[in-house]
């Protein structure tokens, strides 16, 4: 590895996601239409950040979803098929307000195959996006509600995201492949 | 996660980690059949042909069904109506097949190692649905699916397959898949149809029916091949009832939470009391929700991109 900078340090991965829960807080009056859905399988661990931030805030529990998109991949035929993850939602989404949630913003391709999954399972009144990391390089007209850190990147480089969810600890870097 | 294959040909060959990536692959799709939209655009574009030179209904139209849950177009192919009837050989039907850009061709032949041949100079995905009396792949993989939703984890489980072993495809693919997966297998049937060879790849052989099922937590009962069989291999139908059905008295011999499983065309009242198909200990039905799930995995499974291609055996 030639060069690794820290993006993001533990404390800043926690300032950035109350940070986060209070814009979801303060765009979304209706605070009991709000349901919280990390895109599998950067997103689950970060949802369920935001929803425990958001349940102080608003003083009730926020349901929280999980989405795969592997079945709704645009580019399914040029990658090893990759794992399917379970899909939860905890109520039905029609009516209510989606936030979807995931690690690192790029393409767009994979927030792309969330919406669409997502209407599968319903049609829900409005679908806002919250990002850890935006790191530009957008290939569809996509942008992010909430983000925590913008990040300018070269398609050449990697964002690591890793989470003392998954056995790591907090810490976001810019990678040089 | 490392699914390479582009064709899945049989079970033999199979890692026990491909082999769980299916099974984990297909509890996903299962729950896509249990929503109110139950198909997903994974394989918009693909065209996927049903190549069945030897009759099926049951395995077709679960191919056919859940290729279109993938939003795959299927075309369906069958030998009465082709020109396999008027003298062409399987590879030309296959190579014009493959001259009309489909992806995935699921053939079903009455000769083992047919999908290896076809895998060897085709540029589409083969999946085997059933090839002589070799292997049935997918039977076996929603076999060992149902088992596993039932009783977790399938190490350590005694499985009996009680029937024609002899010329059962389904009984081969099952008995890789069981034994890799680390069930304790028990074989049971007539001496002509349950050879003792089997003991040497790690089966239990036994020709009574009441060793086989004491132990036994699943029970998998396989029909009669009469198709297969060049000579009868038992005197009459009553007899084998009588010597290896699965009856009411026999049932209660068993451990209480046995389940029974059956591939299908169940002949009730031969190999099974038909009371004990329809009864709580059958998972037959159960057995045809998880075939659409599993059949899903596969074809998600090999049309996927991939790194480097497998190249299938020479010997079959």
């Amino acid at each position: 590895m030639q060069g690794k900078k820290l993006v993001l340090s533990e404390s800043a991965i926690h300032r950035a996601l109350v940070r986060i829960a209070h814009e979801i807080a303060e765009r979304n009056d209706q605070s009991s239409d709000v349901i919280l859905i990390g895109i599998q399988k950067g997103g689950t661990h970060l949802a369920a950040r935001l929803g425990a931030f958001l349940a102080k805030i608003w003083s009730h529990s926020v349901p929280i979803g999980a989405i795969d998109v592997s079945m709704h991949r645009d580019d399914f035929s040029a990658q090893i098929p990759g794992q399917v993850h379970p899909t939860t939602l905890p109520c039905d989404i029609t009516g209510k307000t989606v936030v979807l949630v995931d690690d690192v913003l790029y393409s767009g391709r994979t927030t792309r195959a969330a919406l669409d999954a997502l209407t599968d399972y319903g049609r829900p009144k409005s679908v806002q996006l919250a990002v850890l990391v935006d790191r530009g390089n957008r290939e569809l007209p996509i942008r992010a509600d909430f983000i925590g850190k913008n990040v300018s990147t070269h398609p050449k480089e990697r964002i690591n995201v890793s989470l003392t969810e998954e056995g790591g600890e907090d810490a976001v870097h810019l990678v040089a492949l | 996660m490392s699914w390479n294959r582009k064709h899945l040909l049989d079970i033999q060959s199979l890692s026990v980690e491909e082999l769980r990536i299916i099974l984990s692959t297909a509890a996903e799709f299962k729950r896509v059949g249990e929503r109110a939209i139950k198909k997903v655009p994974t394989l918009r574009g693909k065209t996927v042909v049903n190549l069945f030179v030897e009759p099926s209904t049951r395995t077709r139209i679960s191919f056919e069904l859940a290729a279109q849950r993938l939003s795959a177009d299927v075309v369906n192919f069958s030998a009465e109506a082709s020109s396999l009837k008027k003298g062409e050989s399987l590879k030309d039907t296959a190579r014009n097949l493959e001259a009309l850009n489909v992806d995935v061709i699921i053939i079903r032949h009455g000769a083992t190692g047919a999908p290896h041949f076809l895998s060897r100079f085709l540029s589409a995905s083969v999946i085997n649905a059933g090839d002589g009396a070799h292997e049935h792949p997918t039977q076996a993989l929603l076999d060992v699916f149902t088992i596993q939703e039932k009783k977790g984890d399938i190490k350590g489980l005694n499985v009996t397959i009680l029937g024609d072993i002899q010329y059962s495809r389904v009984a081969r693919s099952n008995i890789w898949a069981l034994l890799k997966l680390g069930a304790n297998v028990t074989l049971c049937g007539p001496s002509t149809l349950v050879p003792r060879h089997f003991e040497e790849i790690g089966c239990k052989v036994t020709h009574k029916i009441e060793e086989a099922i004491a132990n036994a937590d699943i029970i998998n009962l396989l029909r009669i091949q009469h198709e297969r069989q060049r000579q009868t291999s038992f005197p009459s139908i009553g007899e084998y009832t009588s010597l290896f059905g699965l009856t009411k008295s026999r049932l209660e011999t068993t451990k209480k939470d046995v389940l029974i499983m059956h591939p299908g065309p169940i002949n009730r009242g031969v190999e099974i009391d038909s009371d004990i198909a329809d009864g709580d200990r059958s998972v037959i039905l159960q057995q045809v929700t998880n075939g659409l799930a599993v059949r899903m995995a596969v074809l998600y499974l090999v049309t996927g991109g991939r790194g480097t291609q497998e190249i299938a055996p020479a010997s079959a």
